[in-house]
């Protein structure tokens, strides 16, 4: 896992108030690309690749995991100085297991659908590792702002890649965006298939080979060595 | 038969890692020889295979929808399946705890062998995706609970080894730099789970 301080500089100039400062805003910038969850972290691949068939469930998958991400790294930076070392892991744990309960009664209670679609994956989120990894690296050791800001910024790093996996998957696969059709009718008619193989699972993990490979030609440093 | 149906069928067809990719950040990080692969390899199967007949009894007697009626017949009215998450990660956590223990204890060498592994895998996701896929598919009994948890297992070792054997050989090769470490681990576990799913066809 990748330290804090591999960061790129921050684009934005300092603001005045203290709550966004640029170190703050740093924290919600870089997990979207220099320090992605996924691609760099490698963190939290375990979800990311089997809800990204269709656009709508990646959507929710990716809000569901800023919002526990979120608020467990909160909650434990909040109580972070009297959890007793031996036995963090179950503590952190319990906390984000209370977390998902909360996120997988609303999703039954608002989008039931979204939710059967989701299955088990909801309940994975306790061990997606993104949030552990968070908790342990930076909730542990951080104040409860910059902590929350670290939980949305690395939501919103896993939610990119979940949502461009879903882009590519949903418009070959099925010829739809959000479902609604996107491909044209007459150009089934002239002969245009769906490619059904885009929809099986292991494409998800060639597309998110193929998305590493294309942001680490961007940006040379991420290589690694032989 | 229907205990070797269900070992078959956790261990090729709905194999952990290449058809619900469960378990792969340990997978992708663990996998660069052989000899840790093996290691939590072994591990993973040997939590899978109690922690999840553990979580079947759970489920059975304290959190299913009428599921507290041994106790007592007002009882019966009480769901408390909302509770499974936190109860099986809590169950699972607390299970990782005694193995390490009672492996430090009896069997050092194995634990030597295993070392590190051991608490990382009650973070493991196959740990928890096994006890909640056995809470969706409603196996009957324990012994087809515990059948399914063994194949999961086993499973997740042949294929965090064979990665391992393929990753090794990788070294003598010239992969695109950008490419290089994680871009061609995802692009060969694709190419496996491909392969892997020729088994779909195989109906039993």
């Amino acid at each position: 896992m990748s330290k804090e301080t591999t960061a790129a500089p921050a684009k934005e100039k300092i603001p005045k108030e203290p709550l966004f400062s640029a170190k703050n805003k740093r924290l919600l910038y870089d997990p979207l690309n220099d320090n992605n969850p996924i691609t760099v972290q490698v963190l939290g691949i375990c979800s990311a690749l089997a809800v990204t068939v269709k656009m709508k469930p990646a959507i929710v998958m990716a809000l569901a995991v800023m919002v526990v991400c979120a608020f467990s790294n909160l909650i434990i930076s909040l109580i972070r100085n009297i959890i007793p070392n031996r036995i963090r892991i179950i503590v952190q744990l319990t906390v984000v297991a209370a977390m998902v309960i909360i996120v997988d009664q609303f999703l039954k209670a608002f989008v039931f659908d979204v939710s059967k679609q989701l299955s088990v994956f909801v309940g994975l989120i306790i061990t997606n590792c993104i949030i552990m990894g968070r908790l342990e690296a930076f909730a542990m050791a951080n104040k409860p702002w910059p902590s929350f800001l670290d939980g949305i910024g690395n939501g919103l790093g896993y939610g990119i890649i979940l949502v461009i996996v879903s882009i590519v998957r949903e418009l070959l696969g099925s010829g739809a965006l959000m479902g609604f059709q996107i491909i044209p009718e007459s150009l089934y008619k002239m002969g245009y298939f769906n490619n059904s193989l885009i929809i099986m699972p292991p494409m998800a993990l060639i597309i998110v080979g193929i998305i590493i490979w294309i942001q680490r030609s961007r940006n040379q440093k991420l290589i690694e060595s032989k | 038969m229907e205990h070797l149906n269900i070992f078959i069928k956790a261990i090729f067809i709905e194999n952990m890692i290449f058809a619900y990719f469960l378990g792969m950040c340990s997978y992708l990080a663990i996998s660069k020889t052989v000899k840790s692969a093996i290691g939590l390899g072994l591990a993973v199967t040997f939590v899978l295979s109690i922690s999840v007949p553990t979580c079947y009894l759970l489920e059975k007697y304290i959190l299913k929808a009428g599921a507290l009626q041994w106790l007592s017949s007002d009882l019966a009215a009480i769901d408390l399946s909302f509770l499974s998450f936190i109860m099986f990660i809590a169950t699972i956590a607390s299970i990782v705890q005694l193995v390490e223990m009672i492996i430090e204890k009896y069997a050092p060498a194995l634990y030597s062998s295993l070392g590190i592994f051991l608490p990382l895998i009650a973070v493991n996701c196959s740990i928890l995706g096994g006890a909640l896929f056995m809470q969706e598919r409603e196996y009957a009994t324990l012994g087809e609970a515990s059948v399914f948890g063994l194949g999961s297992g086993v499973g997740w070792f042949l294929a965090i080894v064979a990665l391992s054997a393929i990753r090794e050989k990788l070294r003598y090769s010239n992969v695109p730099a950008p490419l290089r470490g994680l871009g061609i681990t995802f692009i060969l576990t694709g190419l496996m789970a491909i392969a892997f799913m020729s088994f779909m066809g195989i109906s039993l």
